[in-house]
């Protein structure tokens, strides 16, 4: 930790005028701020949790098996039908696991991000606006759940699966787009969180709407894109391009069909989509943080 | 203000004129909308603050009261960098803070009356560590300042006892030591001693006493309790309506105000109401109120009680006594009546 030398000052004062009193303030850039921070504050939540132990161990084998419902879900359908929308269950389970795991992700990183209507509202925002570190850092970091980690594991143990079972012709390009995927897939779950979050500054109890985004959007991916509506397709690959998360990418690595006669090459625009849509979530952000700065509600 | 005989703060520890915080004109509007209707909304808008100025100097320890949604919060809100100023000007130890919000945070301390920023399940111990890292305070610097919060707000016994289990007034401490731990130069305190026991509230003010006068820290703090003022700030300002309604000493405003206080005494049996004459100036004070042996007599805030209560333990059966202070609320009320044409 860089710390500049500390000067105590005498009874009287013998602060610099203009000048921080006992220590200099270094301008340090925001994003590493912000990391820092989120780690910090995490770091506390966790030992929070860990305050009732058995609590933890049981809420996180909860989140697991309740999760783990929804795959076992699809294998009943599999008991019908041989095909899904044309694809088999080992394919349905790479778009799962894909998903599942890049939704649980973001989940576990940003999944409180939704209780910022409450905090809007109860006006303990503002004892996070006076703290000197970036305010989306400290509302992604509340409330911190470890338990979350249950959906990652599941989502993980059914990609595991999925992979196994797959008679896939790799190649070095469809090896590398699978951690590609999971991260981007994560970024583009992040991007809604924080918009959302951004949204629930204005109306403050909008966290179901992001949740029709976030918990319906992840879901949805869990399916082949073949057995939903084409309009419903084009909206989430255009609109709220969810499509980038699992189903483009995954789709490339089954040799499958595009939805909406897409050209291949689009399966690579999964990063970039991922950094796009962050930004975009970023200025929303600020844009909401500054209204409520000048409005107070 | 050259009264010197409320509050003994501040004294000799530099106090300069320079103006720490100023306020210039500073407005605060909120667009609100109210529905009329089934969709349509009424927009209007409420000055919550309206065209305030003052000036803070250095190491100054200053009141800051009114009633209920006069304007006080959102005053605070913008000297933290939390809210925009609709308009004027506004700086607080050379920095705007809407606009460097953060670099204001290093150097200025907050506490919320009724919102802890304590961690509930972790022992008040882990709160510090996490100012210490997050504030990035020298290590050296931090131990001596959590030593000496430590021992000022008795906090020893309590440092590795989860939040949850403090009482109300251990928590408060708790809250003020979490402020200062990163020397700032100004602490804001918001209603400090709401819901404290006297005891507690003897602790902070006793703190904040000795802070301002040996750190010369600036303090600003809201509060309903005018005691609160009394121990401890030479300078109060009233805020009503967003307008800045009062500022200098205590005993000024009691004046303005024509506040009274409140003789209640317990005679030996029931009695007609109390009459005492003094000589050429008007009776000491007046029975407002007779229930049987009990009585209350108002009389001026800035007289002394003790010839008053003299003349009546001569001439009455007095069997107690007690002394009731105005509230700020009346206090803020007489000087409307008082002002009025």
């Amino acid at each position: 930790m860089a710390e500049t030398v500390a000067v105590r000052p005498g009874p009287e004062g013998s602060r610099e005028p203009g000048g921080s009193a006992y220590f200099a303030y270094e301008e340090r850039p925001r994003v590493l701020e912000g990391l820092r921070a989120y780690g910090l504050i995490v770091g506390m939540w966790v030992r929070s949790t860990m305050a009732y132990r058995a609590s933890f161990v049981m809420t996180t084998f909860g989140n697991l098996a309740a999760t783990a419902f929804d795959f076992l879900t699809i294998v009943l359908m599999f008991t019908h039908v041989d095909a899904l929308g044309g694809y088999t269950l080992p394919e349905v389970a790479l778009l799962y696991g894909v998903s599942a795991t890049a939704f649980g992700l973001c989940d576990l990183l940003l999944g409180s991000m939704e209780r910022l209507g409450r905090r809007v509202r109860d006006g303990t925002l503002d004892t996070l606006l006076v703290r000197p570190v970036p305010v989306l850092a400290q509302v992604a970091a509340d409330r911190f759940a470890l338990r979350r980690i249950g959906r990652i594991l599941q989502g993980l143990a059914v990609l595991v699966y999925a992979l196994a079972t797959l008679d896939i012709a790799w190649t070095p390009l469809k090896v590398a787009m699978l951690p590609v995927m999971v991260i981007s897939g994560a970024a583009v779950f992040g991007a809604v969180f924080v918009a959302g979050a951004a949204f629930q500054f204005v109306a403050q109890d909008a966290s179901q709407v992001q949740s029709a985004f976030t918990y319906g959007g992840a879901t949805l991916l869990q399916y082949p894109p073949t057995i939903f509506a084409k309009d419903l397709v084009r909206g989430v690959t255009f609109v709220v391009p969810l499509a980038f998360v699992s189903w483009l990418p995954t789709l490339y690595v089954l040799d499958r069909d595009y939805p909406l006669d897409l050209p291949q090459w689009v399966a690579f625009l999964a990063p970039v989509v991922a950094v796009a849509v962050g930004a975009l979530a970023g200025l929303a952000w600020r844009a909401a943080l500054r209204t409520y700065r000048s409005t107070g509600s | 203000m050259l009264d010197t005989s409320v509050g003994a703060a501040g004294e000799g520890t530099g106090v300069g004129h320079d103006g720490f915080i100023t306020l210039d004109g500073v407005e605060k509007v909120f667009q609100v909308r109210r529905k009329a209707g089934l969709l349509r909304r009424e927009r209007h808008e409420v000055r919550a603050v309206d065209g305030i100025s003052f000036q803070v100097a250095r190491g100054e320890m200053v009141g800051y009261i009114g009633p209920n949604g006069a304007g006080k919060s959102t005053t605070i809100k913008m000297l933290t960098g939390i809210l925009t100023p609709s308009g004027g000007r506004l700086r607080v130890a050379g920095i705007d803070p809407s606009r460097e919000r953060t670099r204001l945070a290093h150097r200025i301390g907050v506490v919320f009356g009724q919102r802890t920023t304590l961690w509930w399940d972790l022992p008040l111990r882990d709160s510090y560590r996490l100012m210490h890292r997050m504030y990035r305070i020298p290590d050296r610097r931090y131990q001596e300042n959590l030593d000496r919060c430590v021992e000022l707000l008795d906090l020893g016994e309590l440092l590795d006892v989860p939040v949850r289990q403090l009482s109300l007034g251990q928590r408060m401490r708790g809250d003020i030591a979490a402020a200062l731990l990163h020397d700032p130069e100004v602490l804001y305190l918001d209603e400090p001693t709401i819901g404290l026991d006297v005891i507690s509230k003897a602790k902070v003010r006793q703190f904040l006493k000795e802070l301002n006068a040996e750190r010369g820290t600036t303090v600003l703090l809201t509060t309903h309790d005018l005691t609160d003022i009394e121990q401890l700030c030479r300078r109060v300002m009233v805020i009503d309506h967003g307008r800045l309604m009062y500022d200098g000493s205590l005993a000024g405003l009691h004046e303005v105000g024509e506040s009274e206080r409140m003789l209640v005494v317990d005679l030996e049996r029931e009695l007609p109401a109390i009459s005492l004459e003094s000589e050429g100036a008007g009776p000491l004070a007046r029975v407002v109120k007779v229930e049987g042996p009990r009585q209350w007599l108002a009389f001026p805030a800035s007289a002394s009680a003790a010839p008053l209560v003299a003349r009546i333990a001569a001439e009455y059966p007095l069997m107690d006594l007690s002394v009731r202070e105005p509230d700020i609320e009346a206090v803020i009320a007489r000087m409307y009546e008082a002002a009025a044409p």
